[in-house]
């Protein structure tokens, strides 16, 4: 059985973990046993939805304390469940929780562990998985020689794959080992939608002089329901929180759309990125390093280019 | 107080990657070996802040690898840190390499394990878990702010879209990032003194790779970019409404 595990977050199952479904019902098939969810802690979300994604059950422990991050508790809870449920394949979306988890995880269940993989396992003679390394410049492909298998997918990847399907909601009961860590403040920027699982994000860099240029750049991403994000010097500058800070020392992203303003495009920068589908550049020179790496370019001023791509897209939502 | 730092080897971050042998192994040709950069600028400098806060402070360097990582340990030496341990095996599998760093970790006794939070060339992000797992010790990811006081230690991590404070009995293992400490250049006297400092080296326990790498693989280059004039955006619009499909 091949079990994933389901992060949920205000009310919502993560947009990664529905990914993380999707291409476990596909390991699944491809195995031919069944595919499984795994949700912790208590949510309002319909988890039976999962269904859509392929899971045939959603086994629940409903409790609350496990709706916290405490590496230690959730991970024996995960392990003790894939056990119980005999899985011989668990997974994680390689996103905040997921990176925490799985490798314990995979520790618990003396389980082979492959992590940031891009695309479906092969499993003939053996199972092989392929993963992004040095920070998205290459792929190397994995063989897992464990009977049991822990594999944490790449966000954005594999995509949504719904089908009309309804997964069975099983309650399960689990021992919960005290607690390891204390909670003592969260603390969330609110509306904010998270980089990392944006569908489209607008960038920009040292090209937009100053902080109090950033106007253009918000009207662009809101128009576009986009997350921001930035360059290093940005964000090293106190222009942007560092949280938006793309890179191979920021974030490592991978949206359908990209789309970078006065950023030159240096190496470091391009590893966080170049997993995006589709790039678009604007950047007045062009002999811009990021021409090389993009599908569209705008040589051009991003004070006269951005406002007019705004402009654009609002008339083409009226047009509509 | 004890602290054991984790360093690991990678190539610059400029460094052109390619493959040979089959695309087997990675081409080392000119290639400029760091101390992994989460590693350096993060865990290290803040257990030596840690240590000049408290100078009763031990903090001990230790990495999984063959002699040719010895210049890199030296190097993160030069910056702080009373000794060092290298572990006689390369390996490229997290269990393995955690493996051995939990048996140094539970030998040492140590109160803090700082990993970076991730190598900048397999990007596993996986070791620092894994250790906490195999010690059964709390484990804190993303780290982006540390204190301690008497045994406890409190630390912000990053969240998605935001931050949260933790609490921790020591001890605790603990992955580093941007925010947790400033960049530092080694000094001359840093740089003289790491050529004294002790280097242990230990040879592995016995522990089977769960993983092997098979081969590596380029991205595909990218088509060529479609240049669209400024006033052109409609245009740029329909590009990415019907031909990306992304809008
Ligand atoms: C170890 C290491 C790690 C690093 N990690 C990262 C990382 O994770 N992420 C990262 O981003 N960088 C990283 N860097 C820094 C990286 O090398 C570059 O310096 C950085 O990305 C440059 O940022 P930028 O493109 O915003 O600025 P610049 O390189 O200064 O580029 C500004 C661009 O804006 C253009 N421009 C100027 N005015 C306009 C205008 N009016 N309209 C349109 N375009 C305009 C210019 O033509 C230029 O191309 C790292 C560096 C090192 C050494």
């Amino acid at each position: 059985m091949v079990l994933v595990y389901i992060d949920h977050e205000d009310q919502q199952i993560k947009t990664s973990s529905l990914e993380a479904m999707s291409y476990g019902a596909a390991v699944a098939k491809l195995l031919g046993v069944s595919a499984e969810a795994l949700v912790l802690g208590t949510t309002q979300a319909s988890i039976k939805d999962l269904g859509k994604q392929g899971a045939t059950k959603v086994h629940h422990i409903a409790v609350d304390s496990l709706n916290m991050l405490d590496v230690k508790v959730n991970s024996t809870v995960i392990a003790h469940a894939a056990t119980q449920l005999n899985a011989s394949v668990v997974l994680f979306a390689h996103n905040i929780n997921g990176k925490a988890l799985a490798p314990a995880v995979a520790i618990k269940l003396k389980a082979g562990f492959v992590s940031g993989a891009s695309s479906l396992p092969e499993i003939e003679n053996g199972f092989k998985v392929t993963k992004t390394v040095f920070s998205g410049k290459a792929f190397a492909k994995i063989n897992i020689a464990t009977p049991i298998k822990v594999i944490a997918i790449n966000q954005n990847c594999y995509g949504l794959h719904p089908i009309e399907n309804v997964a069975e909601v099983v309650a399960m009961q689990s021992n919960i080992p005290a607690p390891s860590i204390k909670v003592t403040e969260v603390e969330k920027v609110k509306g904010e939608l998270p980089l990392t699982e944006a569908n489209i994000v607008v960038s920009g860099g040292r090209g937009l002089k100053g902080p109090e240029n950033w106007g253009i750049l918000l009207d662009l991403a809101k128009e576009l329901g986009a997350a921001t994000a930035c360059s290093r010097p940005v964000s090293d500058s106190d222009w942007r929180p560092h949280h938006e800070h793309v890179g191979q020392t920021g974030l490592q992203i991978a949206p359908n759309l990209y789309i970078a303003i006065g950023i030159s495009g240096a190496i470091q920068h391009l590893a966080g990125v170049n997993r995006s589908k589709t790039i678009v550049v604007i950047n007045k020179d062009p002999e811009a390093p990021f021409f090389k790496a993009a599908d569209y370019g705008i040589v051009g001023d991003a004070f006269e280019v951005v406002p007019a791509l705004t402009a654009a897209i609002k008339k083409s939502r009226q047009s509509e | 107080m004890k602290i054991l730092v984790c360093i690991s080897k990678t190539p610059d971050t400029t460094a052109k990657i390619a493959f040979t042998e089959g695309n087997t192994k990675l081409d080392e040709n000119g290639i400029q070996w760091i101390i992994n950069p989460y590693d350096e600028w993060y865990s290290l400098v803040r257990a030596i802040e840690l240590k000049e806060k408290d100078p009763a402070t031990t903090i001990h360097l230790v990495t999984v690898g063959n002699a040719e990582v010895e210049p890199i340990i030296r190097k993160a030496l030069a910056l702080g840190g009373d000794e060092a341990i290298r572990i006689n095996v390369q390996s490229n599998d997290s269990f393995v390499v955690a493996s051995q760093i939990a048996e140094v970790a539970k030998k040492g006794a140590y109160d803090l394990i700082f990993t970076g939070k991730e190598t900048i060339d397999y990007n596993s992000a996986s070791i620092g878990s894994m250790i906490a797992a195999l010690l059964d010790l709390p484990f804190v990811s993303l780290a982006n702010h540390f204190t301690i006081e008497g045994n406890t230690a409190t630390i912000k991590r990053e969240i998605e879209g935001g931050e949260e404070t933790n609490e921790v009995i020591l001890p605790v293992v603990v992955s580093c990032q941007k925010g947790m400490a400033e960049q530092r250049i080694p000094n001359m006297r840093g740089i003289m003194a790491a050529r004294t400092k002790p280097l242990h080296v230990q040879e592995p326990i016995a522990c089977n790779e769960s993983t092997q790498v098979l081969d590596f693989e380029l991205p595909p280059a990218k088509q060529g970019v479609k240049l669209v004039a400024t006033d052109q955006m409609d245009e740029l619009v329909r590009l990415l409404k019907e031909e990306a499909k992304v809008i």
